[in-house]
């Protein structure tokens, strides 16, 4: 290091250093380097185990340098529920995307909310199945087009798409619900803050903390990661409004 | 010396994997085995482990998959159509080696079918059920004692060969009543450095996952397995023999037929027919051996497999008596168990 200069910008040690597999813009990377500084800040390493989801994510293991499970599709709410009852002093997070909670594992997000598991639901909703190629999820706006709903999403036919961090935050025994984005420097470190408050959430055993990042998915929205950007401030935000939907209590 | 009592078998069961040390229970009720939930939730103050009633049979079998994958010792209980939804599950739980206990107590089906007991899930339970190359250990019980000794059996192989075990019962032997002799409690202190217990700085990360994306990998998993079931296969065939030294008929049969084959054979010898039976213990590993040497012996002159189901088992034994001598099937569905006179009809009627 040259003198007089202090590094600001580094790869946090538990994020292995090899490359994703990522499409170039993708949030995917950011929200894996958010979480695992998350992870290195906190001191945690030896106490974190991850289950990561069947979806684009789905090799998240390669890239985290800490203990982790691969669920089968929709069911890592189930798995995270008993890895955080086996070993109750552990930080426990889900990683999953739309598909796998909102559709496939809706049964089981639900339910360990209901229960108020004490895990992190790490929530990627980019609107859309990436992995298999840009099928409609259940969280595709109206009137947006994937291989799925070439003539657009009709609501009339599949329904609206699920606001799940409003639906979950109805939940008694949920301690911490907040939807955040990474399609700006402010928001991702704003994405950084709302884990970093789960996982504090999550150790004092308050109940289930559940993190949506409203994501994107270039590749599978067909467009420039500066358009996919775009789309989310124009169109995916304003249905998807970012914030704070339940906190516990100020002490 | 162990504590004796008068139980049912699902409540048994219950407390042998309490007293097995069993670390996390996760299921979903479902008739003919809800009393295991139902014994394990009346227990639960008195012990350490964790006890989930889940939202589903595919909850249940994902939340055993992360419990095991934490080091846990674990298991779930359902029925027939319940062990249909968990398959996916079961299938991830092979692939991704993880020790745990499943036990279906058979109801007759196919379809929502009968709360009767019955032995139709049989190819489901050795042939696979879910998807890709792989087995499960299968322990059969024949009466409420074998629910608790196989139990207690189940996880120690588990453990041992880090795989699922399954006891495939069925809704009379979890529904009667016996006398049974409980084990005492075993102190279980697990062994699993490849646990998901947390990193520690002295060793790499673990990780517990069924996906090898590139073929060489996959095969290679395959390979893995495959090798530890020749292992499996090797070590731990299970059988009872009855009356088998003269026999010239050998009766095959599993679980609760087996005893009433028992009784087949006993009228029989009365009557001075040579019959015994050979009943497989684990159905996977099938006790292949027993059937070539039974096969091979000029006294005997044929087998007839004995079940509840509409012929099942008769087909691995015919892979492995294999056209040396005839192999007859006599079975009833829907539930209903058949009664000595009508297994020893249909034994005469294949001695003319």
């Amino acid at each position: 290091m040259k003198e007089g200069y202090e590094v600001i910008y580094k790869r946090p040690k538990t994020l292995l250093n090899t490359r994703m597999h990522y499409c170039p813009g993708c949030f995917h990377a950011t929200v894996h380097k958010l979480l695992m500084e998350v992870v290195e800040e906190m001191g945690i390493q030896d106490k974190t185990v991850g289950v990561c989801p069947v979806g684009c994510s789905v090799f998240a293991y390669d890239y985290m340098d800490i203990d982790m499970q691969e669920a089968a599709h929709g069911r890592a709410a189930a798995v995270a529920t008993a890895v955080k009852r086996m070993l109750p002093d552990r930080f426990v997070f889900s990683y999953q995307g739309d598909g796998d909670l909102a559709a496939i594992g809706t049964a089981e997000t639900i339910h360990a909310c209901n229960r108020g598991e004490n895990f992190t639901f790490i929530f990627i909703n980019n609107g859309i199945y990436g992995m298999t190629g840009g099928q409609m999820a259940p969280t595709t706006l109206e009137g947006q087009k994937t291989t799925t709903s070439p003539h657009g999403r009709d609501a009339s036919k599949v329904g609206m798409p699920l606001k799940m961090a409003e639906l979950v935050s109805t939940l008694d025994r949920v301690a911490y619900v907040e939807r955040v984005s990474c399609n700006s420097p402010a928001n991702a470190r704003k994405t950084k803050q709302a884990i970093r408050k789960a996982f504090e959430i999550q150790a004092k055993k308050l109940g289930t903390t559940f993190i949506e990042v409203a994501s994107n998915c270039p590749s599978g929205w067909k467009c420039t990661p500066v358009e996919s950007l775009n789309w989310l401030k124009d169109k995916a935000i304003p249905y998807f409004p970012l914030g704070v939907f339940k906190e516990p209590p100020k002490e | 010396m162990g504590e004796i009592k008068f139980m049912k078998g699902n409540e048994a069961l219950a407390e042998a994997a309490i007293r097995a040390g069993m670390q996390g229970y996760f299921g979903y009720p479902i008739t003919p085995q809800s009393e295991v939930v139902e014994y394990l939730a009346m227990e639960e103050p008195k012990h350490n482990y964790v006890l989930i009633q889940a939202e589903s049979e595919v909850a249940s079998v994902n939340m055993v998959y992360g419990a095991a994958a934490a080091g846990a010792r674990t298991m779930t209980t359902t029925s027939s159509p319940g062990f249909s939804l968990m398959q996916e599950g079961v299938s991830y739980i092979a692939c991704a080696e993880l020790p745990c206990l499943f036990v279906n107590v058979v109801r007759g089906g196919p379809g929502l079918g009968t709360i009767q007991a019955s032995q139709g899930d049989y190819f489901q339970a050795v042939k696979g059920g879910g998807h890709g190359d792989y087995h499960l250990i299968v322990l059969a019980p024949n009466s409420v004692q074998e629910m608790v000794d196989h139990c207690v059996l189940g996880f120690e192989l588990a453990d041992k060969y880090r795989t699922p075990v399954l006891l495939l019962a069925d809704g009379s032997i979890g529904q009667m009543m016996e006398k049974v002799v409980l084990p005492d409690p075993i102190p279980y202190k697990p062994n699993k450095p490849w646990a998901t217990t947390g990193k520690n700085p002295d060793r790499q990360r673990n990780l517990i996952t069924s996906l090898y994306i590139q073929s060489e990998q996959m095969e290679a998993k395959n390979n893995i397995l495959q090798e530890k079931y020749r292992q499996i296969t090797e070590n731990e065939i299970r059988y009872e023999e009855y009356n088998l030294a003269d026999a010239e008929v050998v009766i095959s049969a599993f679980g609760v037929t087996s005893r009433v084959c028992k009784k087949v054979v006993d009228l029989g010898r009365a009557e001075g027919l040579k019959v015994g039976i050979l009943r497989p213990i684990t159905l996977w590993p099938f006790p292949v051996k027993k059937f070539e040497e039974l096969a091979n012996q000029d006294r005997v002159k044929f087998f007839i497999s004995v079940e509840m189901n509409v012929g099942q088992m008769v087909e691995d034994i015919r892979l492995n008596v294999n056209g040396k001598k005839p192999v007859y099937f006599y079975g009833r569905q829907g539930g209903i168990i058949p009664t000595p006179e009508e297994i020893l009809a249909a034994v005469k009627s294949h001695l003319k």
